[in-house]
């Protein structure tokens, strides 16, 4: 790690990334340089000052494809990472729709997925244009020309990409351009710096909330206290009288403060009063809620996978046991609040935005104000987070903004931003999901049958992204169909629970829970039949890739044995196409509550990329997963009101609970899937099973900060 | 009454509402945006610049306190401290979204200055105020103990 470490500040050092030169450009294009411009396809573009550009087409909310995407093009156009630049694509879905999706879009860790082969192809015919420019220009064959970090050469004749790019454009476009095969690869499978490290560290990223505008007004909306209330009536008189607010909007959301500066328009909300129709609003409490699905969680529900015959094999099973487990609703809550900036011009409008759905966002504006898409400008940003709460089937906060644009005249630009009290009480949560699990195990100890019935609310029926040919919901079950591991019997079934709060997918999705209840579920029958916990797991693994990481982990972490006062636990979970294990180590914390000590994890999402970018994910996906797994939720009170308002209530990992963590990557030749996701679903099921095996104590109900955990957990430490 | 004050060592004045938050004259008046805003209320730390040479959450801190004294934000920090710190973050890539690092990159060269060579407990104690939602606080820890040391070795 030192040697690695050592290493890559050379690297910087190096490439020019030193601290201390020019503060680093906002973006490529306001530095480009007049003069011939190579753009061989939608995704390259290199510039007579020698810098290749290479057009992202995902967002870039850190979890890296400006990096990622970059470095696969560099890769094949055999470029120097020094003169590699980025921007980000326009909305656009012929050139840059996710091939996964039909659309522009980031979700489902399918960002390098479904680019590996096309930025391939597009570095690949780029360099293919540039021999055949320094061919023509030498006079010599294009077999006999050489390109290395970024210099086309033969014998002695050198010329940099940025010399050739005039003629390069001349040249005829590869159909199929040759393409490196693994061996060759340079950049791909190392640790190629990040992009954006360097603007990132110095406040020099720009993001959508610090985007400003001539005449702009800043605009902040107070949202029904139910969701599903409506505006009856305002009274905005003490509001308009705040200096700096210049309008008060009732929209369709919720009631609209403008004002030239954001604190205005703050206080101006906060001089609100606001009289609210809740009679179509859902006003049961979390808890009234619960009621209700637990009435269902028994009913077998939609099959939706069945091998042999569980409910036979249960009755006849030597032990048995039932757990029923509840997940709460959870925000996502990004660092940045949800935000754009839309500025209105003669027939359509720029639009600022760290959009998620490019395309969906940018059309939803034109809609709302009434222009053609056609004459739609976005200015994609870099996203300060999402966790999947930027990407939202009806293009919610897009909506939003322009009806604000709208009720103000449409004239102006306006910059809509939600404050931390919006975001947290603002819904889009992942669902309350509830599930009952039974399983059996023979006399030896072997187990026989496993029966898992989900209950909760699906976000995808009824919209554009399910099929309603569909017999059910799958990302409401995910990870526990289509499982790595066979049993003897199984069953999934699934109960659609009717509810307002919209909810969302949120990292990782179905996973979320469903590897919480697989592992958890399934470490307590292993436990029940006296066997080891990676062993038993290995038996039940029907993929040699899920095998491979779950050794991996146990050879890293050294197996399952911690020192005294501490316990370890092991989970593993496939998704989005790629296989994690991790074992956690855990001690009793002060507060009742676990202390995560260490996690360690073995990962094969196919052809590593950019190994360090694939360890931050790993990282930040456990530190997401167990800070909410252990602190968060957010609950209704009577009437609907959302209980948790900022993050001094809705609680946030922070640095002193943070594990180490200490990640493998197999070294994989299967196509790259995803990494951005599956690095989570593993981690609080990991660390249950280490808190069982410490204290004896079961945790059903998440967070385990659940005061009815904490009644039982509270005396132990 | 307009309230004066040095930010990044440039004379500022500011007569809008006595209210309003440094955090806001900065962004908004000033334009300087390196400096975020993430909840407020002083919960985050997004929004963490020097206040006379310290640590401190510009969102809960009324301009009418500043008058006379002397604000530094992520654009206008500099010296030893910050450039070890900034090379550590950038050497092993510690951002992922970035929105709460010029916050976290603030608190830690204010740590620094505090304790050259911290400990464990006080990179816990004295980053607790700054949430990171993408979980980079491995990094951090990281960063903050490569920062201290290249500061010792230089």
């Amino acid at each position: 790690m030192t040697a690695v470490a050592t290493d890559r500040r050379q690297f910087l050092a190096g490439s020019g990334l030193v601290l201390g030169l020019v503060l680093p450009m906002r973006g490529a294009k306001a530095m480009a340089p007049a003069g011939p411009t190579f753009a061989p396809n939608a995704f390259v573009r290199v510039l007579p000052d020698n810098t290749v550009s290479v057009v992202i087409k995902h967002v870039e909310f850190g979890q890296g494809p400006a990096t990622g995407l970059t470095t696969i093009v560099a890769d094949e156009m055999d470029a120097d990472w020094a003169q590699m630049r980025v921007e980000f694509a326009p909305a656009n879905d012929p050139l840059y729709k996710n091939l996964a999706f039909g659309t522009m879009g980031t979700g489902g860790s399918t960002a390098m997925a479904n680019s590996w082969m096309q930025m391939r192809n597009a570095g690949a015919a780029a360099r293919a244009m540039l021999v055949a420019a320094a061919a023509k220009t030498w006079n010599v064959p294009a077999s006999e020309v050489k390109v290395a970090r970024g210099v086309v050469s033969h014998g002695a004749k050198k010329a940099s990409f940025g010399d050739l790019a005039a003629t390069a454009a001349t040249m005829p476009v590869p159909d199929k351009p040759v393409l490196k095969t693994p061996e060759q690869w340079t950049l791909i499978g190392t640790d190629v710096p990040k992009i954006d490290s360097l603007i990132k560290s110095t406040g020099a990223a720009q993001f959508t909330m610090d985007i400003k505008r001539p005449n702009m007004v800043v605009s902040v909306i107070q949202h029904p206290p139910a969701f599903g209330g409506k505006v009856k009536a305002v009274d905005d008189k003490a509001a308009l009288a705040v200096p700096g607010v210049v309008a008060v909007k009732p929209i369709p959301q919720g009631v609209v403060v403008y004002a030239k500066d954001t604190y205005a328009a703050m206080k101006g909300r906060n001089a609100l009063k606001v009289d609210w129709d809740l009679s179509q609003a859902e006003t049961r409490s979390t808890e009234a809620m619960l009621r209700d699905y637990l009435a269902q969680a028994t009913n077998p529900g939609t099959q939706c996978e069945a091998d042999g015959d569980a409910a036979k094999a249960l009755a006849g099973a030597a032990k048995t046991i039932e757990a029923t487990y509840i997940f709460p609703f959870l925000a996502h809550a990004p660092m940045e609040p949800m935000d754009s900036v839309i500025e209105p011009k003669t027939g359509g409008a720029d639009f600022w935005c760290g959009s998620q759905f490019q395309v969906g966002d940018t059309r939803a504006v034109a809609g709302v104000l009434g222009v053609p898409f056609e004459g739609m400008t976005l200015h994609e940003q870099y996203a300060g987070g999402s966790f999947g709460r930027r990407a939202t089937p009806d293009m919610g906060h897009a909506v939003e903004s322009a009806q604000a644009v709208k009720a103000l005249g449409g004239t102006r630009a306006v910059k809509h931003m939600w404050t931390r009290e919006n975001d947290i009480t603002g819904g889009r949560y992942r669902p309350l999901m509830v599930h009952k699990l039974r399983g059996g195990i023979d006399a030896k100890g072997a187990i026989v049958a496993l029966d898992a019935i989900t209950t909760g609310q699906s976000f995808m029926i009824g919209t554009p992204f399910f099929d309603a040919k569909e017999p059910f919901d799958e990302a409401m079950v995910e990870g526990l169909t289509k499982s790595a591991y066979g049993f003897p019997n199984y069953r999934v079934g699934v109960n659609v629970m009717k509810n307002g709060v919209p909810t969302l997918w949120w990292r990782s999705v179905g996973n979320t829970h469903t590897a919480y209840v697989m592992e958890t579920f399934l470490d307590r029958l292993i436990e029940l039949g006296k066997q080891d916990p990676i062993r038993a797991r290995l038996a039940l693994m029907k993929e040699e890739r899920a095998k491979t990481v779950l050794r991996r982990v146990a050879e890293l972490a050294g197996g399952l044995t911690a020192k005294s006062g501490r316990a370890r636990g092991v989970a593993f979970h496939k998704s989005f196409g790629s296989y994690v294990a991790q074992i956690a180590e855990v001690s009793a914390g002060a507060d009742g509550l676990p202390k995560v000590h260490k996690i360690w994890a073995a990962i094969d999402c196919g052809v590593p990329i950019n190994p360090n970018v694939m360890r931050a994910q790993v990282e930040g996906g456990i530190g997401y997963g167990l800070g909410h797994a252990l602190y968060a939720e957010i609950t209704l009170g009577e009437g609907g009101v959302v209980q948790q308002s900022n993050f001094d209530t809705y609680r946030s990992l922070r640095i002193g609970e943070m594990p180490d963590v200490e990640v493998a990557i197999i070294k994989s030749t299967a196509d790259p899937t995803g990494i951005g996701e599956p690095g989570l679903p593993p981690a609080a099921p990991a660390v249950a099973n280490a808190w069982r095996r410490l204290t004896g104590k079961v945790v059903e109900r998440l967070p385990f900060a659940h005061p009815s955990n904490l009644a039982t957990l509270g005396g132990k430490a | 009454m307009a309230v004066e004050f040095l930010l990044n060592g440039k004379h500022m004045s500011f007569d809008g509402d006595p209210d309003t938050p440094l955090l806001w004259v900065i962004r908004d008046h000033a334009g300087l945006t390196g400096t975020k805003y993430g909840c407020g209320i002083a919960q985050c730390g997004a929004c963490t610049v020097h206040l006379d040479g310290k640590n401190r959450r510009s969102c809960v801190t009324p301009i009418d306190t500043v008058a006379g004294k002397t604000v530094t934000t992520i654009e206008g920090v500099s010296g030893p401290v910050a450039e070890a710190v900034q090379k550590a973050w950038v050497a092993i890539d510690v951002p992922q979204c970035g929105f709460c690092q010029s916050g976290q990159v603030m608190s830690a060269i204010g740590l620094l200055k505090q304790k050259p060579k911290p400990t464990d407990a006080d990179i816990d104690a004295g980053m607790a105020g700054n949430i990171c939602r993408c979980a980079t606080y491995v990094r951090i820890r990281q960063a903050i103990k490569d920062a201290a040391n290249a500061k010792v070795s230089a």
